[in-house]
């Protein structure tokens, strides 16, 4: 099809905090279903919605994170995380619940170039 | 007097702006400011530095929230929703940076 | 806000007829919701209404449709995993109906 255009979400807000991560990913789940080339960007505080062993129950929140695991299921499969946000947060690969690709802040960007749309949250 | 943080000090100055302004007491960190307890945060060396000053908190339930209850920083103290209200009777007064 | 009762018991549902509470969710409740959509449970239609249930609990969301049926044949079999044997247990929908006898809210993206 040459009707497939490169789509990327572009998160930036760490989860529970603002209503961004949450949105943005329920945006993600229904851009699915439109077969296009979707990747995902998680950088600055975005890095924290990946976090592993997020246990809402004391904030009365729900907590969202495992649906990160189902975006395989729905061929989004292109999952990128800015080492230096999170190597500012004391994180690293072993801490995020998915399997993602973790590239330097001028690879990104280099990436962002390339988009046909760019979804910032 | 207590200061109440709810913002990442990564994306927001209001730690930082707290940590300029007041000279001691208690610092209340919550919501996304918890981040800010956290070790091997780029925040840390200031929160250690203000940890001579102040006596700092933090909400445990948002800590759990955003996995990260194992990685509180030594010397930060860790309180409760029950906490959190002692906090606010036992100060004179009360500051949110929002 | 609208209620339903089952066996003497009165469940809240939003104005579509989806549980507001998924706790609230048993095999009585289904039975009952797929009474009023016209579905008579099979072993079949309980196939499909745990695989979602077990969906849900990892997932924490209700699969669309696409990603249901192609989830159902990895592990139900190929025979299985295709939208006419779903709409045929299902007619109005493996991701709309199923959901909501299943106690679960309607899939993201479901319109």
């Amino acid at each position: 099809m040459s009707d497939i255009k490169k789509f990327m979400f572009v998160n930036r807000k760490a989860p529970y905090g603002t209503i961004y991560a949450l949105e943005s990913l329920e945006v993600v789940l229904i851009t699915a279903a439109f077969d296009q080339d979707v990747s995902l960007v998680f950088l600055d505080d975005g890095v924290y919605q990946l976090k592993k062993g997020q246990q809402t129950k004391g904030i009365e929140t729900k907590n969202f994170s495992p649906a990160y695991r189902a975006l395989e299921g729905y061929d989004i499969e292109k999952l990128y995380v800015e080492k230096e946000s999170m190597e500012a947060r004391g994180l690293s690969e072993e801490d995020l619940l998915v399997d993602v690709t973790v590239m330097g802040r001028a690879e990104m960007g280099e990436l962002m170039d390339q988009q046909d749309v760019v979804l910032s949250f | 007097m207590l200061h109440i943080i709810n913002k990442s000090p990564l994306t927001n100055c209001a730690l930082d702006s707290c940590l300029r302004v007041a000279q001691s007491g208690d610092i209340l960190l919550i919501e996304d400011a918890v981040y800010a307890a956290t070790s091997g945060n780029a925040f840390e060396g200031k929160i250690r530095e203000a940890m001579g000053r102040f006596k700092i908190h933090v909400l445990r339930p948002d800590l759990e929230a955003r996995g990260l209850a194992d990685r509180i920083i030594a010397g930060i103290l860790p309180v409760d929703y029950g906490g959190f209200v002692e906090l606010t009777t036992t100060n004179k007064n009360c500051q949110s940076w929002l | 806000m609208s209620t339903i009762e089952v066996e003497g018991k009165t469940y809240e549902t939003d104005e579509e007829g989806y549980l507001t509470n998924l706790a609230d969710w048993n095999k009585d409740i289904a039975e009952y919701i797929a009474k009023t959509e016209n579905v008579e449970m099979t072993e079949q239609h309980w196939e499909v209404i745990n695989f979602l249930r077990e969906y849900f609990e990892e997932y924490q969301i209700a699969p669309a449709v696409r990603v249901l049926t192609k989830a159902i044949g990895k592990k139900l079999g190929a025979d299985k995993g295709n939208s006419e044997y779903l709409y045929g247990l299902f007619p109005y929908g493996p991701g709309k109906q199923a959901c909501k006898i299943a106690g679960l809210p309607k899939p993201t993206g479901c319109i």
